[in-house]
């Protein structure tokens, strides 16, 4: 490459870093700004808003119920989705394909349409069988469901199912001790990714929650800015810096390079087929 | 004979997933399509009448004008810096870094990202009024963050990281031996991106506009926090159906508009496929 | 495959490099490199990966720029000229053909930027295709063809421009052997036939020794020597080449008045005004002859075969003398008898020698 095009290739990179890096940070920067505000105008920085989150009991509510969501949901969709994959590896190869369109399916309906679906499915659940906010996380594990998937497929390919099980099972174990001994502590790394990943989504979801009229977080944080914008925008940093943790941490997990690199690119390629606007 | 036996066992081992996917995938689709074209004892398409009515055709068109913009502009935007993270060392901490902040900012939509944006640049955000003393109010004609104009500056704020995320890959596609070869050949820069480089890329640039165009189509959480009153796009429109009383008095109405919904993003990513798989073919 | 190629034959032109100089972040590519190739010359810049050899081609195509030095093609002075404007030919390593396009377009591509007629463009084209042997394969995507099959396109593609001077950057390297044996005398049969003073960079000694007029062995940035094969085989200047060019037989000895004594033989010097001392010869293994018949008292020339190996006329013969093994080269009907184990009289014939440049024995006193 001649010296002069080198040059320009600088210039051109530069300005696209600065002008779309303030793009991008702008608005995160100003939200803790927002967040640190006095009241009245020249008054000095305060941690007001951020030492009010407990004062709101409804506030506080919808914390902890989608903390819960979260532990819930990535807890049950690894519990149902592991031993299905592995079990599929062993001993139903036929039935992959199925598992993996059925699992990726979710990315191409819209939220906002499966809302419509789930919704006289929750009016009869809540006067027939429970109106806990509890219940939202089986709708909410087909939202993972793909991330989940693609995140374990990573792990599973990395390592010889059959043969593991084979050997173990030459060795006298049960189908059990087999998935809980062997399998399960070779893809921990998957395992962890599935679970950040699931968690991130949980805890930034309010398209499903605020149709079916159950307040999570995202449905509090936004009917208290009615009433405290302060308030309610540090909960919303809070609750990015929380997510931002957890997705950064992804980038971490996973024992070797090659596994990590994997996963990114398993991840790319699940955002590349998302048309669910997901949690957008 | 116990190898029919053994099948049949072996199919229990799937039943909880399928049982599960059954009862919240399959079931609620079912409970859309047959709802949208049901009426009391049977088939009908006064449903999709209904959708004639002036606010839905206004809201349908909205979304279309808003998922076509903020889809152009994330895809040339994210082009751009897609391109300049792409002439960078390829193994550098820097690419490493923009890429997963790419993963990490694609993901973030919703209220947190419409809360920011009023922090940032809504009417009580110290940049407005530090303009609008020193007369640069650009909200003289009105607070144009809490309409259309709004969400489509504020879906880029996904938008373009979503662009890199799918692009890259084309992008690291391309061979540094097809610049050389173009220039050994005598053509310029030019020649090169207007031969060689362009029509490479532009299937995987159409592909990405096309996600990017269904993407913005079927988000919901960013405009419901952002836009208090009215349904000016159709998601919002989707959720008064549901919530309001009109859904309770026409159940097959969001139905309807959820069928809309899905045809249009079924159309745009059929589309998207055929477009990934010539990429696939020609950058690997 | 003798197609008539109906594009005119130029005569080739005269290219220079000169003093070439490139430095990357500190580590020096190029030294000071020279080179003059005759009209219609093939020349070979032969080197391990780093010495320079890919950097001269690339400063010679334009794609880089010196940090000093000129380089002139038919007299002209185009040290300032870019890449597209510089009539250059150039085949890559692999991958070059653009995916989008068949051969056909691909080959028509360059012509179209010199502004060739499309009628014109798809007969020569056709013509450059079927030079290089594809006639059958003209509206294929470079997915569809062979890595060596893609190598032919690429040919004809950089040939199809009609430029002054054709650059071939490890043309082969990609491909299996036995593609890469009949391609390399394809490339040989229709340069000569196109006359286009052609560069052909390689790390590939058979192939530089097979395919060039002259081969210029590189090391450090600089041409350790250039000279037709036959020479750069059986006379290279300095001990790099030596090394580098064929197999050698690294054999400690004493150096005293200009002769080396190796295991009791008296060998001349390449360069008689070594200094004496302790020393290792270089010899190659058709220097070195066996004989298996009359007496075979222990002494320093008596070993046992260890293993031979057939090469076709040829075969290699691994001799362990005690202390080290040696390698020798004969004609293959003389080493039938030498089966592993048979005891053999080594002697090595009187040609110059040179001594290697990282002396392992003590060196002088």
């Amino acid at each position: 490459m001649s010296r002069s095009r080198r040059a320009k290739l600088q210039v051109f990179r530069v300005v696209t870093f600065v002008l779309l890096g303030a793009f991008f940070l702008g608005p995160i920067w100003f939200m803790f700004e927002f967040s640190t505000r006095g009241i009245g105008e020249n008054s000095p920085r305060t941690l007001d808003a951020w030492k009010a989150i407990g004062t709101y009991p409804d506030l506080v509510a919808g914390i902890v119920a989608s903390l819960e969501l979260a532990v819930i949901t990535s807890i049950g969709v690894l519990v149902v989705l592991v031993p299905t994959m592995v079990w599929v590896r062993l001993r139903l190869p036929r039935l992959r394909r199925v598992i993996e369109s059925i699992s990726l399916l979710p990315l191409t309906i819209p939220a906002i349409v499966l809302v419509v679906g789930f919704s006289p499915m929750y009016q009869w659940m809540g006067t027939n069988f429970s109106d806990s906010i509890l219940t939202l996380s089986l709708a909410y594990a087909i939202l993972v469901l793909p991330y989940a998937y693609r995140a374990l497929d990573a792990g599973l390919a990395a390592i010889d199912v059959k043969t593991l099980s084979e050997a173990a099972r030459s060795l006298g174990a049960d189908w059990f001790t087999v998935m809980l001994r062997v399998i399960v502590p070779n893809i921990s790394s998957a395992l962890l990714n599935a679970g950040l990943l699931s968690v991130a989504l949980v805890l930034g979801e309010y398209t499903i929650a605020n149709n079916l009229l159950y307040p999570n977080l995202q449905v509090e944080i936004v009917s208290l800015a009615r009433t405290n914008a302060g308030v309610s925008i540090a909960v919303a940093v809070a609750s990015l810096l929380f997510a931002f943790v957890l997705l950064v941490a992804l980038s971490f997990v996973g024992g070797q390079r090659g596994v990590r690199r994997r996963n990114r690119e398993r991840l790319v390629q699940t955002f590349a087929r998302d048309f669910s606007g997901g949690t957008r | 004979m116990v190898g029919g036996r053994r099948l049949s066992l072996d199919w229990i081992g799937a039943v909880p997933f399928l049982g599960y996917v059954a009862l919240f995938l399959f079931l609620p689709t079912v409970i859309i399509i047959a709802g949208a074209f049901a009426s009391e004892g049977g088939l009908t398409l006064s449903n999709f009448a209904n959708l004639s009515r002036p606010y839905i055709i206004s809201a349908i068109i909205s979304s279309v004008i808003l998922s076509a913009v903020t889809a152009a502009g994330g895809a040339v935007l994210g082009a751009l810096l897609t391109y300049a993270i792409a002439t960078g060392n390829p193994r550098g901490i820097f690419r490493r870094v923009l890429t997963s902040a790419c993963g990490v900012l694609a993901q973030f939509g919703g209220v947190t990202l419409a809360f920011a944006f009023i922090a940032a640049i809504g009417p009580a955000s110290a940049l407005y009024v530090y303009l609008s003393q020193h007369h640069l109010d650009y909200y003289g004609s009105g607070v144009w963050l809490y309409d259309l104009r709004g969400l489509e500056l504020v879906y880029l704020y996904f938008q373009i990281p979503l662009m890199v995320l799918i692009f890259l890959p084309a992008v690291d596609g391309i061979k540094p031996q097809w610049r050389e070869a173009t220039e050994s050949l005598g053509g310029g820069t030019w020649t090169y991106w207007r031969h060689v480089a362009g029509p490479l890329l532009a299937p995987a640039f159409l592909g990405s506009t096309l996600l990017l165009f269904a993407n913005s189509l079927s988000a919901y959480a960013t405009a419901a926090a952002l836009i208090n009153q009215g349904g000016p796009i159709l998601p919002l429109q989707i959720s008064n159906a549901i919530t309001s009383e009109v859904g309770l008095h026409e159940p097959g109405f969001a139905k309807a508009q959820a069928v809309v919904l899905i045809v249009i993003v079924a159309i745009v990513s059929g589309l998207y496929a055929v477009l990934q798989r010539r990429t696939a073919r020609w950058l690997q | 495959m003798t197609a008539s190629v109906e594009t005119t034959l130029r005569s080739g032109v005269e290219v220079r490099l000169e003093d070439l100089r490139r430095r990357y972040s500190g580590v020096t590519a190029l030294d000071g490199l020279s080179l003059t190739m005759a009209p219609g010359e093939l020349v070979c810049l032969l080197g391990p990966s780093g010495c320079g050899k890919t950097t001269a081609l690339r400063l010679l195509a334009g794609l880089e720029e010196a940090d000093g030095g000129r380089v002139l093609i038919g007299g002209e002075d185009v040290t300032n000229v870019p890449a597209n404007k510089r009539e250059i030919g150039m085949v890559f390593q692999a991958y070059s053909l653009f995916p989008h396009m068949t051969a056909m377009q691909n080959v028509a591509f360059g012509m179209q930027l010199h502004k060739v007629g499309p009628a014109e463009r798809r007969k020569r084209a056709g013509d450059m295709l079927e030079l290089v042997g594809l006639s059958a394969h003209v509206h294929k995507y470079a997915s569809q063809l062979s890595g060596g099959q893609q190598q032919r396109v690429a040919l004809a593609r950089a040939l199809a421009i009609e430029p002054k001077v054709l650059l071939l950057d490890e043309p082969l390297s990609a491909l299996d052997a036995r593609v890469r044996a009949r391609l390399r005398d394809e490339i040989r049969r229709v340069q000569l036939e196109v006359g286009t003073t052609t560069l052909f960079v390689t790390h590939d000694q058979e192939e530089a020794l097979a395919i060039a007029d002259r081969v210029g062995v590189m090391n450090a940035g600089r041409i350790e020597q250039l000279g037709p094969p036959t020479t750069i085989y059986s006379r290279p200047a300095t001990p790099f080449v030596a090394e580098f060019v064929g197999l050698t037989n690294r054999l400690p000895g004493v150096v005293k008045g200009g002769e080396v004594e190796v295991r009791g033989t008296r060998l001349p010097l390449v360069k008689p005004d070594s200094s004496d001392g302790a020393a290792i010869a270089l010899v190659r293994p058709e220097a070195v002859t066996l004989a298996s018949d009359g007496d075979m008292l222990p002494g320093p020339l008596i070993g046992t075969v260890i293993a031979t190996v057939f090469l076709g006329a040829t075969s290699r013969v691994t001799v362990d003398l005690g202390d080290i093994t040696v390698l020798a080269q004969l004609p293959t009907s003389d080493a039938a008898a030498l089966t592993a184990g048979t005891r053999v009289r080594l002697s090595l014939r009187k040609d110059p020698v040179l001594l290697a440049r990282d002396e392992t024995a003590p060196t002088e006193a």
